[in-house]
């Protein structure tokens, strides 16, 4: 070590170095631990609550998320080094509070009085295993998101029959959204069609982008795209029409036509499809509604939530309205709240409401924010991805991810009809479950390409030439 | 349960869930702004810069710092570390750029940092950068009519002391606090 430094300005050196490491994986570690923990806090909580004493299932329970958070944790390790930090660990955390309030609503001798009383936060925990076992499976098998690429329109043709089936089997609870298969339950195609379709959107849109974004003509500032250019939005909005039809399900066609035209802006950069989009889907709700009985009736429940109580039809909005009410600002305490006064599908459609009522505003606005950000890792991970595709899948599936949380949530609260939609992760249900689990995955797998570093640059060709070549 | 352990119970869940999610939003900020500035004794930093200094001149540049996203921050309360780049002379004279522990490209390449309206300058003249200790240094990218620290033509990357004039072409440049 030579005691001339070259520096002239040595006393007040300092160090700048990058936080952590650039993969992030101990950010997610310890986060995640933290989203095991809060779970396990409200499963004590719900039990010493509601019978004074520790649940006996508490270590099963805890021991059960740790275990799925762990092995998700270990493969996103070892398959997707770079991938967001946060995904993982708010997706666990929404999965166990939910699994928290459907054991607690378990509990609740009001829903065990009912004739199809059957606890399922067993099943719920199954389910959430199957879905990080998918999890794992995409995270495993897919590469490199490109490859959906190729499957433009096979998972065109896959969406469409997702989304078709449902309409040749029977109606439950008023909606043809179930594709039920004797002896084994019914599952949710929808849930699934949601993830195939942003492949299809994203692949089509990226090719077709330039043509809807550039042939079009200005007036009063909006760009008025060229008559034949409305082909495929009026493709896609006739179809959502016609799941509204059909299937009597708002929230399916919503989700569908409102996905379409977040990609359809993010790929054009025009506003007017928002505008379009906007009065389109009002223009078909409100014609829908006036001749569906069924959509009609979500509509008169919504306008009139409290007629219930004179005609004795379904109080199910009324009573979570009430829920939220009750749980004011801090809310009423887990396991103390009388959430289960809304009866069926307390513990699906309607999870939120027992949030709002335990956990009050301060809680309610917590969940959201969660998914708040788990929306928001999607769109950034849109941001950084670096192929067209990759981005417009990203902000495809954080997209219908948002929606369908605003769908849910507008309609337990009261600010849109209601659907039978379902909160996602939170909510009784396994198509539910699995099909988000599978989206995170697909999110994380992006995420991982985007932020990984870009490869060392080749050694350049000079290098070697300035070798002495001897003979 | 008394109704005391419920309450406290009961707000302390909400206080953890948001602590949850305050912690996210700051694993958010951290990628946004993800740098760490550690002060170093002025032996050991010494030592250190020589040694990187050395390190540098030996193996190519650090073509690593360019690609990490985000802006490191520099430590704007140290003294004697400069806080911008100011144009003195030349087409551009009056421009300032923050030194935010960027790379800054100097030519006439459109991509460049400082776009050079000089004849003199060459598309990729040179670029200024900090090393590991947020030395900045300047280094001549081999352009046809050479970088100039005071009045030495450069031959190496070169620590920059502040307010030292540098020339590419007819252009000058310094750094000041």
């Amino acid at each position: 070590m030579s005691a001339i430094s070259p520096m002239p300005n040595t006393t007040n050196t300092t160090t700048i170095s990058t936080a952590g490491a650039p993969s992030r994986r101990n950010t997610e570690l310890a986060l995640l631990a933290f989203a095991v923990l809060i779970p396990c806090f409200a499963y004590a909580n719900v039990g010493l609550a509601m019978d004074g004493e520790m649940p006996s299932g508490l270590l099963g329970y805890g021991v059960g998320l740790g275990l799925m958070a762990g092995v998700g944790h270990l493969v996103v390790r070892k398959f997707a080094k770079y991938a967001d930090p946060l995904l993982l660990p708010l997706a666990t955390l929404l999965n166990g509070i939910g699994l928290v309030i459907i054991w607690r609503l378990d509990q609740s001798p009001r829903l065990q009085a009912r004739k199809f009383f059957t606890a399922s936060a067993t099943n719920q925990l199954m389910f959430s295993a199957l879905g990080i076992a998918l999890f794992v499976a995409v995270l495993i098998v897919l590469k490199d998101h490109r490859i959906l690429q190729r499957y433009t329109y096979i998972s065109m043709v896959a969406a469409l029959i997702l989304l078709v089936a449902p309409m040749f089997f029977p109606a439950k609870f008023g909606a043809r959204i179930w594709i039920t298969i004797p002896g084994l339950g019914s599952i949710q195609p929808g849930e699934f069609a949601k993830i195939v379709l942003s492949i299809f959107f994203a692949g089509y849109l990226m090719v077709k982008r330039d043509a809807l974004a550039l042939a079009s003509r200005r007036f009063m500032g909006l760009y008025l795209p060229r008559g034949r250019d409305l082909g495929p939005i009026l493709a896609v909005w006739a179809f959502s029409i016609l799941i509204l039809v059909f299937e009597t399900d708002l929230g399916t066609s919503l989700l569908f036509f409102g996905m379409f035209v977040v990609m359809l802006y993010v790929a054009t950069e025009r506003t007017s499809w928002i505008v379009f989009g906007l009065l389109m889907s009002a223009v078909g709700a409100v014609a829908v509604s006036t001749f569906e009985h069924h959509v009609q009736q979500r509509v008169d429940a919504w306008l009139h939530p409290f007629d219930a109580f004179k005609d004795g039809s379904s109080d199910q909005i009324a009573q979570a309205l009430m829920a939220f009410g009750s749980g004011g600002v801090f809310g009423t305490g887990w396991g103390q709240g009388h959430s289960d006064l809304i009866g069926f599908a307390a513990n699906s459609d309607f999870i939120l409401a027992t949030v709002g009522e335990e956990l009050g505003l301060a809680g309610v606005m917590a969940i959201l924010l969660v998914y708040g950000l788990i929306v928001e890792r999607g769109v950034r991970t849109a941001l950084a991805a670096r192929d067209p595709f990759g981005k417009l899948l990203a902000t495809g599936l954080s997209g219908a991810f948002a929606i369908q949380v605003f769908v849910v949530a507008g309609g337990v609260m009261g600010l849109i009809p209601l659907t039978g939609m379902t909160m996602p992760f939170m909510a009784q249900g396994g198509s539910s479950v699995i099909a988000n689990w599978a989206l995170i995955a697909v999110l994380i797998k992006i995420s991982d390409t985007a932020r990984r570093p870009a490869p060392a640059p080749a050694p350049s060709p000079d290098a070697e030439m300035t070798q002495v070549v001897r003979p | 349960m008394s109704e005391l352990t419920l309450t406290v119970m009961r707000l302390g869940f909400l206080a953890v869930l948001w602590l949850f999610v305050i912690v996210a939003v700051q694993v958010i900020r951290s990628d946004l702004f993800g740098t760490r500035v550690t002060q170093r004794g002025s032996r050991r930093g010494a030592a250190a810069a020589g040694q990187a200094q050395r390190a540098q001149q030996q193996t190519a540049p650090p073509q690593q710092r360019q690609q990490q996203p985000g802006g490191r921050r520099a430590d704007r309360g140290r003294r004697g570390a400069p806080t911008k780049l100011v144009v003195s002379e030349g087409t551009l004279t009056g421009t300032t750029v923050a030194l935010q522990g960027q790379t800054i490209s100097l030519g006439r390449a459109h991509d460049s940092t400082i776009v050079l309206d000089d004849d003199y300058a060459s598309s990729r003249h040179a670029r200024i950068y900090p090393d590991r200790d947020g030395q900045w240094i300047v280094e001549d990218l081999g352009s046809t009519n050479g970088t100039y620290l005071d009045r030495t033509r450069l031959t190496t990357p070169t620590p920059i002391p502040l307010g030292a004039p540098i020339r590419i072409g007819k252009t000058v440049i310094e750094l000041r606090k």
